[in-house]
């Protein structure tokens, strides 16, 4: 009976290898599905099994806390899928692969020039890694409908975070709206007016984070949450590095002034409809210059991975003129393909407004101060963000004075430099 | 009457009324149902809300739908309103704090008036559109199944191994016995959080990751379980053990056919208690599992509170999916839970 | 359903036997709990013993690899940066001071947690043992939170905290004006003591419980012949018999209060700030959540939470044995 048994389990398994060699390359995607991507990739991706019927991809929309804890444990741990969507994009620098020899490299340097250094380990290397499949931008989003009601004129192109304030705070008065501003709770939201303030991030190429321009965006940043024209709860009600934005407050109509960026927009095209008219604005200018950060997601090849051949040939696929213009019509993204953005995206089907959104965003794009840029393509970013995030954080509560926290990031930073060598 | 409320208000043991010390004992129970069901009710009641009505404030207890009224001329019904006159008009667009709105007697006039003079129509509807939402997110049955294959198969694994350890904890007596026992129970001390991280790579070594074995097989050994089993063994009497021994019967067979029925009150908390645990996890889940074939609803739950975005009416409805088998289970083994952890637990 | 399943483990059990029986022959009667212990020692030793053994491993060495052969040897490096501090009772002047920080949020949580669990975990208890219709009902209400997930209890709290929520509703409706309930570290940190008492108080009241019927009827009817006050009577009777029952609530709830991780994370993530960061979330972050993860650090302070705990532990033992002989 138990001979019998364990026959006919040896004759399935055999089976099962035997169609599972025949049959096909399954390659793994992770993907964080609240970023809205994985769905339109799905389809991009279904026309790419199409072409090639003995590719299977499997795409796991995954919460955005695997994409960002469990999969860097995973892939140290010489596990993890094939392929991933991911933000953090210089730091997991020495698990991806390389798709130089897979793809036609000038296509790529031509088209995606800037972001390619975004996923290199630094300077020196030359290797083509990951695709930016979507390029934001951060910036502010105005509720314009609160600014017609209150009969405040929109403040100019040049005009100052401070005269932003001072506008936001009248509106705000004036429609009993709940709060002037709101800013993203992440270091990532918080560096484009900082540099704008005047701070260099970097020294003689070497990471600082905190001078004199930074210090000065955090003095006022905190003092503004204390004094309400920041909604406290945003950055204040939480610890850690954990995110928080400030969405279900503006899309109800109790914020004028949101600091946030361009993957906002099919979420207030949703969220919002018609309740109200949003505007995206310039980003606000500070004494050194007028600048928001870039940033985005990008798809890598993970270097352990079974098929090298076939998840170069998939990244590549997407890469390709057409499917690139498909996915960020449909995703309403700013592109970051340099032929795609230069013949433009319709968006279709999108209402006037998120078109005229996403046209100010890419027109943003091309503004961005060099400082941004850099900040954005170094490696251990993330670090820099969380510390930023965690130490104004707690001046803002009252833990920490302002000077101590400044000076605790400092601390902090060494101690991660060390750490990530 | 008086009958009814004479035996309310009658005590067990005594004859006679009820002392004042009794009605502040059952004021203060009374408080207590209120406290333990109510927030839970209250989630249940709110994940039936629409999304207006999820935000509105401030709530009311039961879900609230607002009527529409079709206007010819307009595709889809529009959401009716009553203004101060007492006209009953469909809301076009809002813009601010100006509705635009239609007169369905008058369809091709749109008037303007302020939102704080109209009062929306509206009536109790219990709302399933945060259920098929949250069923459209995610392959909720694939969850729920795995969710539960992790949990019975855990359970049952849990069950043997542990008795297994507590039965020769319990009924022999061997060299370095105090020893094992020590060192299980110093587990105890150890929170699964803080050995994340060798404990991950421990499994993935031994190519549990992306399974179901890789929740099941690492928390098959329990301190809590190891030691309530042994207290409840203790109680029972080694004679009986002897008298089988006499009958020549092995040990297994006096595990298997003796100590286990025995010991039936304390293997039902267990499972209870290791039911609990594995329908809960999530952090290990979280870690472990990547594969969307794999996902736990306590993952899909998590995955609500996304980075991005917090949708409550999802994660409510999500929440209330999580909650109700391990009501079920309250709801049948109410009675059993109770005296069953109150009968090993204080030993 | 009988008919199949019972005749599967019947043969099953029957061939386990066999292995057993002559283990048995081999090993002796009383070795033989060796093999029974086997399966549970196996599952230890891999999933607990070892890894904290690693522990060790990474608490001495540094860099950011996860496998023990890319991380090089620093020696007590990671417990001394812990553990450098200008004094132990203000967290701004040590190196490291969010870890500290969490040390003292834990400490303060530990204490008053417990003496509330314990306080009201008793009263219900004892109010449970008098004679109350439905009893068994109103003792099952208070277990019924104790099986509800972590993250369902935090969210169920953040729903009904939250500024539009239920609580403010009903301040509104007294006139009073609306609270951001998670935005003061004091209120954050008193609802996170309130809602993990309300989620485990159910299982040591069904223990105190238990230890109360044990106390047999007879003790009190003396007392009661003896005219004592019920006051009298709680504490010179029912406190004394109780003890050893409220020792292993007391030793319990310690244990499972410094280890208070998943829930209050859910539900307020460690903040506003710093302030409901508790150690464990503190370790989960420097070694997991953070970046770059620091798996050394993490892993010494987690041995210094594993000496705190086994010293708290031995000392309420110790002084319970003292209690005792006095």
């Amino acid at each position: 009976m138990i001979r019998k048994f364990s026959m006919a389990l040896a004759v399935m398994l055999g089976a099962c290898a035997l169609t599972g060699a025949a049959k096909a390359q399954e390659v793994r995607l992770m993907c964080s599905f609240d970023l809205e991507t994985c769905d339109v990739m799905r389809s991009l991706l279904k026309k790419y099994e199409d072409k090639h019927p003995d590719v299977h991809i499997i795409a796991d929309g995954v919460p955005y806390a695997a994409v960002m804890e469990s999969l860097p444990a995973q892939l140290d741990s010489g596990n993890g899928p094939d392929m991933a969507v991911i933000t953090d994009l210089g730091s997991m620098n020495r698990f991806y692969l390389d798709l130089t020899p897979y793809v036609d490299a000038k296509y790529w340097q031509d088209n995606f020039g800037p972001y390619l250094t975004w996923y290199r380990n630094g300077p020196a290397d030359k290797g083509i890694y990951g695709l930016q499949m979507i390029l934001t931008v951060t910036g502010p989003i105005i509720n314009r409908t609160l600014f017609d009601q209150a009969n405040v004129a929109l403040p100019g192109r040049d005009a100052t975070m401070d005269d932003w304030a001072a506008a936001a705070r009248k509106v705000a008065a004036a429609t009993g709206a709940l709060y002037p501003m709101a800013l993203d709770r992440s270091g990532h939201r918080f560096a484009g007016p900082a540099i704008s303030h005047g701070a260099k991030i970097f020294a003689e190429s070497k990471p600082i984070l905190v001078d004199e321009g930074f210090s000065t965006f955090a003095r006022k940043f905190v003092e503004w949450n204390q004094d309400g024209t920041m909604a406290r709860q945003v950055w204040g009600g939480k610890g850690g590095n954990a995110f928080q934005d400030a969405i279900p407050e503006f899309v109800n109509g109790q914020l004028v002034y949101y600091f946030s960026g361009s993957w906002q927009t099919t979420v207030f095209e949703h969220q919002i409809g018609s309740n109200f008219d949003w505007e995206v604005v310039p980003p606000p200018c500070g004494p050194a210059t007028c600048t928001g950060m870039p940033g985005g997601s990008g798809l890598v090849g993970f270097k352990h991975t079974k098929h090298p051949e076939t998840v170069a040939s998939i990244i590549n696929f997407l890469a390709q003129d057409d499917n690139y213009a498909e996915f960020i019509d449909r995703t309403r993204n700013v592109p970051a393909h340099a032929g795609v953005a230069a013949k433009g995206v319709d968006y279709k089907g999108s209402d006037p407004q998120v078109q005229k959104a996403l046209k100010v965003w890419t027109e943003e794009a091309r503004s961005l101060s060099p400082i941004a840029y850099a900040y954005q393509g170094y490696k251990n970013n993330r670090s820099m963000f969380n510390i930023t995030v965690q130490r104004i954080t707690q001046a803002i509560v009252g833990e920490l004075t302002i000077d101590e926290a400044l000076a605790r990031a400092k601390s902090d930073l060494d101690a991660a430099l060390k750490q990530a060598k | 009457m008086s009958r009814i409320i004479g035996f309310l208000t009658r005590t067990r043991g005594r004859k006679g009324r009820l002392h004042w010390t009794d009605w502040l004992c059952y004021a203060y129970l009374g408080l207590a149902v209120l406290m333990m069901f109510g927030p839970v009710i209250w989630l249940v009641l709110s994940s039936f809300k629409t999304s207006a009505d999820l935000e509105r404030f401030p709530p009311r207890l039961l879900p609230y739908a607002q009527d529409v009224v079709t206007v010819a001329g307009q595709a889809a019904p529009l959401p009716a309103y009553r203004d101060a006159e007492g006209r009953v008009l469909g809301l076009v667009r809002r813009i601010g704090l100006v509705g635009q709105l239609i007169d369905p007697e008058k369809p091709a006039e749109i008037v303007k008036l302020p939102m704080a003079e109209l009062r929306p129509l509206e009536r109790l509807q219990f709302a399933v559109s945060n259920y098929s939402g949250a069923f459209s997110s995610f392959n909720l049955p694939l969850y729920f199944g795995n969710s539960l294959v992790i949990t019975v198969t855990s359970t049952l694994i849990i069950l043997l191994v542990n008795s297994m350890a507590a039965f020769a904890l319990s009924k022999y007596r061997f060299r370095g016995r105090d020893a094992v026992l020590g060192l299980i129970i110093a587990t105890l001390m150890i929170p699964h959080a803080v050995i994340l991280v060798p404990l991950f790579l421990i499994t993935s070594k031994l190519g549990l990751v992306d399974s179901l074995w890789g929740v099941i097989i690492p928390g098959s050994a329990t301190a809590t379980g190891v030691f309530l089993l042994r207290q409840y063994m203790l109680t029972i009497p080694d004679e009986i053990l002897d008298a089988a021994r006499m009958d020549k019967a092995s040990e297994w067979k006096i595990y298997w056919r003796i100590i286990l029925p025995l010991s039936a009150p304390a293997l039902a908390v267990l499972a209870i208690l290791a039911v609990m645990w594995r329908w809960n996890d999530f952090l290990w889940p979280l870690i472990v599992l990547t594969h969307h074939e794999d996902f736990t609803l306590q993952l899909a739950l998590y995955s609500f509170q996304g980075e991005m975005k917090t949708e409550w009416g999802k994660l409510l409805a999500t929440t209330v999916f999580i909650l109700t088998p391990m009501a079920v289970v309250f709801m049948f083994l109410q009675k059993y839970i109770a005296t069953g952890i109150a009968s090993t637990g204080g030993k | 359903m009988d008919r199949i399943v019972a005749p599967i483990i019947r043969a099953v059990m029957g061939i386990v036997d066999v292995p057993f029986a002559l283990a048995q022959r081999v090993l002796g009667q009383r070795r033989i709990a060796w093999l029974f212990l086997a399966p549970n020692l196996f599952f230890f030793g891999v999933f607990a013993f070892l890894p904290i053994g690693l522990n060790f491993a990474y608490a001495l060495t540094g860099g950011d690899q996860m496998f023990l052969a890319g991380r090089p040897y620093v020696g007590v490096d990671n417990f001394s940066v812990l553990l450098s501090c200008r004094s132990y009772f203000d967290p701004n002047s040590c190196e490291y001071d969010l870890f500290w920080r969490s040390v003292w949020n834990t400490l303060v949580f530990v204490m008053l947690q417990v003496g509330f669990m314990v306080a009201i975990s008793l009263l219900t208890a004892i109010i449970l043992n008098r004679d109350l219709v439905a009893r068994g009902f109103f003792r099952a209400v208070f277990f019924f939170p104790v099986l509800l997930s972590p993250v369902v209890v935090a969210l169920i709290w953040k729903w009904i905290l939250q500024r539009h929520g239920v609580l403010n509703a009903v301040f509104v409706a007294l006139g009073i004006a609306p609270v951001d309930w998670l935005l003061s570290a004091n209120l954050a940190f008193g609802w996170s003591i309130f809602i993990s008492v309300w989620a485990h108080m159910g299982f040591y009241t069904l223990i105190l419980l238990a230890g109360l019927q044990a106390i047999p009827r007879d003790v009190y009817e003396a007392a009661q012949l003896d005219r004592a006050s019920r006051f009298r009577i709680f504490r010179r009777i029912t406190l004394p018999l109780l003890a050893p029952t409220l020792l292993v609530v007391l030793v319990l709830s310690l244990i499972k209060g410094v280890q208070t991780f998943d829930e209050i994370f859910a539900f307020t993530g460690g903040g506003p700030g710093s302030a409901t960061t508790f150690i464990v979330q503190s370790i989960y972050h420097i070694g997991f959540a953070g970046t770059p993860r620091n798996h050394g650090l993490a892993a010494a302070a987690s041995l210094i939470l594993a000496l705190v705990l086994v010293v708290l532990t031995t000392l309420q033992f110790w002084a319970n044995k003292g209690h005792r002989h006095e």
